[in-house]
């Protein structure tokens, strides 16, 4: 029995990593203290282009507001929270120099036309399929890395979306 | 009483005459209610202008005229608004099929420093192939935008480099390169697609 036991044991400890793995890999979401990140992606970006736009749901469990104050990736040079304005058929973006904030019990979304994390001096541009691993910077909640998805060129949702 | 009721008929049969005669002539139209595009009272929208395509070709207005023409304006180093308009473009002129031919699609650059015909090249090399670059010297390029009536300028960022604040507005010309109307950004596929159907057909 005790043999049994120890089997059984030994299986698990092995396929724990394995499952560990394969979660990973296909990890929806992300947390870290009250805040979890999830539908986050960017996408592929044109030949010559030096700047990119990433996207997602931020979702603060907390009783209190939290704020995306900045990000980095290895992948940019540096990146910036924004957001991005229609005025009167004019397309303005701007810097949120006081970072998002992510209200308590709430949720922001970040997508086209709306909210972006801007990928600043990116040297090799975003590709297709590729896993862009990112690290987001929270007031409270402190660092949360995660991984996106690079969706097609100029897409306007989550790769893992169809029509 | 008579006399009363023979100026009456006599008014209706002019006004009836010169509301045939403005529908009719194309001249008496534009004389009385200004050609668009060119006469008094309304905003002219295009005009004259000398650019560089993205294969480093110079090109003028009159190389778009012969078919209606598609022009949007943004530049490279535009994270959201500009790749998602060359992509709905592109998904647009894939809607429109081989109509798509009959139209000159023209991605217009507001930041001629960093934008070259190279880059210009590189950056529409994903989207429809039919799609052509412009660029310039700086005061081309002003000239082009003030002549369209598109709204630029230059915002510094924290990190040192710069964005473009830019009017998002697809600008519709006809064959002759008289304004025809707009697609604002973000309009409907179905609403934008009808636009483009009927500037083809009209011209």
């Amino acid at each position: 029995m005790r043999k049994f036991a120890l089997t059984l044991a030994t299986l698990v400890a092995l396929a724990l990593p394995l499952t560990a793995q394969a979660d990973d890999h296909a990890k929806k979401t992300h947390t870290a203290g009250d805040i979890t990140v999830s539908d986050h992606w960017t996408r592929a970006m044109p030949p010559a282009a030096a700047v990119g736009g990433g996207f997602m749901v931020i979702t603060n469990a907390g009783s209190e507001p939290d704020r995306l104050v900045g990000l980095s990736t290895p992948r940019a040079g540096s990146g910036e929270v924004h957001e991005m304005k229609m005025d009167g058929g004019v397309m303005k973006m701007r810097e949120l120099a006081d970072g998002l904030e992510i209200p308590a019990g709430g949720s922001v979304t970040l997508e086209p036309g709306g909210y972006h994390v801007m990928f600043m001096g990116v040297e090799d541009g975003f590709k297709e399929g590729e896993m862009i691993p990112v690290t987001l910077v929270f007031e409270k909640a402190g660092a949360l890395e995660i991984m996106m998805p690079a969706g097609p060129v100029g897409s306007k949702m989550h790769p893992g979306h169809t029509h | 009483m008579r006399t009363i009721r023979w100026t009456a008929w006599i008014l209706v049969v002019l006004v009836a005459g010169l509301t045939v005669a403005v529908l009719v002539s194309p001249n008496i139209r534009d004389n009385l209610l200004g050609k668009p595009g060119t006469g008094s009272g309304v905003a002219a929208i295009g005009g004259a202008f000398t650019m560089v395509d993205h294969t480093g070709k110079p090109v003028s207005d009159r190389d778009f005229v012969g078919k209606p023409s598609v022009y949007f304006f943004g530049f490279t180093h535009c994270p959201d608004v500009c790749p998602t308009s060359l992509y709905d473009i592109s998904t647009l002129m894939e809607d429109l099929g081989p109509e798509a031919d009959k139209l000159n699609v023209s991605f217009v650059t507001v930041d001629p420093e960093r934008d070259t015909a190279q880059v210009m090249s590189d950056y529409i090399s994903p989207f429809d192939s039919r799609i052509v670059g412009l660029t310039g010297t700086p005061e081309q390029v002003s000239d082009m935008t003030k002549a369209f009536r598109v709204f630029s300028r230059k915002v510094n960022l924290e990190d040192g480099g710069y964005t473009m604040d830019h009017t998002a507005t697809i600008y519709l010309m006809d064959a002759e390169g008289t304004f025809a109307g707009t697609i604002a950004y973000g309009e409907d596929t179905e609403t934008a697609l009808g636009k483009l159907r009927n500037l083809i057909a009209r011209s």
